[in-house]
């Protein structure tokens, strides 16, 4: 066990329970090293990587790319709204003239489900799928269970509540896969609407009672409101929403215990989350962001050190 | 697969005291000694060291860290070999300091030359002194040598060394082991 059994991180259904285990092993190390007066290793000084985000991102974006130099890379940064996408020219031409620059590893965020797992199909680079559409984010699912694992001790058998939109969160997803890959216990909750029917099948309990979800779990996981995939009304407002759904400090209060609060970002305030709530010593929401970059560069050297044979 | 044993158990206390009294000689009281074992197999050594020094001298407070260098090692992507990183442990400042840097086996001197690499990422010590167990003096890539010696041999590249601790592998003590030479020709 300290090979990757995979090529590229394309999604958490992809990858195995070994191999997660050697990503969070890894990225133990790393959070060391980020945490040096010198923060940075020579391990990748002679890649290059291509960070490309057809889709608006920050935190995702700054961790990659913080991980990467931390890692001795060479990164370029693409994004689509700067390029000639807006041209016409497709996603594989696109790749394929980066990589005809020399690139030897890609992260991509793209609006579309399944395109790194295209891309991965007819390119060499390695490729680190950074959020496609509403499918997957693998390592925000990979932070989020390092982050559990650090705070609560172990994966196997938290258990661990997600909150809010499921139908467009990729961060649900992977989530529900790393999570219960790793044997942790995973409920979902949220309005009717916002769940998908037959989610069950996942293995993952549902319900539709937020009080009900958070006295069953150790780590509540609050997702955002994806009001830009909501092509339809799918409840009558954000206030109303924020009355039934939105996690408060008098709710949190409420439980016989301490629960974990997290969150992907970014936080709409007052909706899913009140500040009192994020903000409480409950919160691992930065300790998320810390981890983050331990994790991409635990993927990334992973990654690396296996493609070279 | 042939092995020899080349330092059995009793060996192996000799040299760990002998070690001690030499490191002793040149750093008197241990102001500005720090002890490093690089890992993995390193820090076995270093641990015997710095128990014994603890036995000896129980008046000198050393500190002891452990470096891992699997980040800085120059033949990654570059051999079949998937390297796992151990913990890196320094709770001490180096700067300024004499470090001691310790390992089980010298042989190419490329891990030596990693592990410099990945201590001057901790501040810039005043010295650094090598202490190795097995000292494999015919097979350098790299122009390093040890200071502090436990034993020379003269050995071919074939030939693996390896170095049993009684914690982790039961028993002292350190053997050459060939493999044996297969003729092909019909």
């Amino acid at each position: 066990m300290s090979a990757l059994s995979t090529k590229h991180l394309l999604g958490i259904k992809y990858i195995n329970t070994d191999d997660i285990h050697l990503i969070l092993q890894t990225a133990k190390e790393f959070k060391e090293v980020i945490n040096r007066p010198i923060k940075k290793v020579p391990s990748l000084r002679d890649l290059t990587i291509a960070n490309l985000f057809f889709e608006n991102s920050t935190r995702t974006r700054i961790s990659f790319e913080l991980a990467q130099k931390r890692l001795s890379a060479d990164v370029i940064n693409f994004s689509a709204s700067a390029s000639s996408v807006k041209k016409g020219e497709t996603l594989l031409d696109t790749v394929n003239n980066i990589l005809a620059m020399k690139v030897d590893m890609i992260v991509m965020r793209h609006s579309s489900v399944g395109a790194p797992m295209f891309l991965a199909n007819k390119i060499d680079a390695n490729i680190i799928n950074a959020g496609d559409g509403t499918h997957e984010h693998p390592t925000q699912a990979l932070l989020d269970a390092y982050s559990i694992k650090e705070k609560v001790g172990e994966l196997k058998g938290v258990r661990v509540a997600i909150i809010g939109d499921i139908r467009h969160s990729r961060v649900a997803l992977s989530n529900i896969y790393c999570l219960t890959k790793m044997g942790a216990e995973v409920m979902l909750a949220g309005p009717p609407t916002l769940i998908p029917k037959h989610i069950e099948s996942l293995g993952v309990k549902v319900t539709y009672n937020v009080k009900e979800a958070l006295e069953w779990c150790d780590v509540a996981n609050i997702l955002r409101i994806q009001l830009e995939r909501q092509d339809i009304k799918y409840f009558p407002t954000l206030r109303e929403y924020a009355l039934y759904y939105g996690i408060t400090k008098e709710i949190l209060d409420s439980l016989n215990k301490k629960i974990l609060i997290m969150h992907p970002g970014p936080i709409n305030r007052g909706v899913e989350i009140s500040s009192d709530a994020a903000d409480s010593p409950q919160s691992i929401i930065l300790d998320q962001v810390e981890n983050g970059v331990a994790i991409r560069m635990a993927i990334m050297f992973l990654l690396a050190g296996r493609s070279f044979t | 697969m042939q092995s020899r044993v080349i330092l059995d158990h009793k060996q192996i206390a000799l040299i760990i005291d002998r070690l001690c009294y030499q490191i002793t000689e040149t750093h008197k009281d241990f102001k500005e000694a720090v002890l490093i074992g690089v890992q993995p197999r390193g820090v076995d050594l270093a641990e015997r060291l710095f128990d014994r020094f603890k036995q000896l001298f129980p008046d000198y407070k050393i500190p002891y860290g452990k470096l891992d260098i699997t980040f800085y090692r120059d033949d990654f992507r570059r051999s079949d070999k998937a390297f796992s990183p151990s913990v890196t442990d320094i709770e001490f400042s180096i700067e300024g300091k004499n470090v001691l840097l310790i390992d089980d086996v010298l042989f190419t001197g490329r891990t030596i030359r990693s592990a410099l690499d990945a201590l001057l990422d901790f501040g810039r010590p005043n010295d650094v002194e090598l202490v190795v167990l097995i000292d494999r003096r015919l097979q350098r890539h790299v122009p390093i040598q040890a200071k502090y010696i436990g034993k020379t041999i003269d050995s071919i590249i074939s030939e693996k060394v390896k170095v049993f601790w009684q914690d982790k592998d039961g028993m002292d003590k350190v053997e050459i082991i060939t493999e044996p030479i297969i003729n092909v020709e019909n």
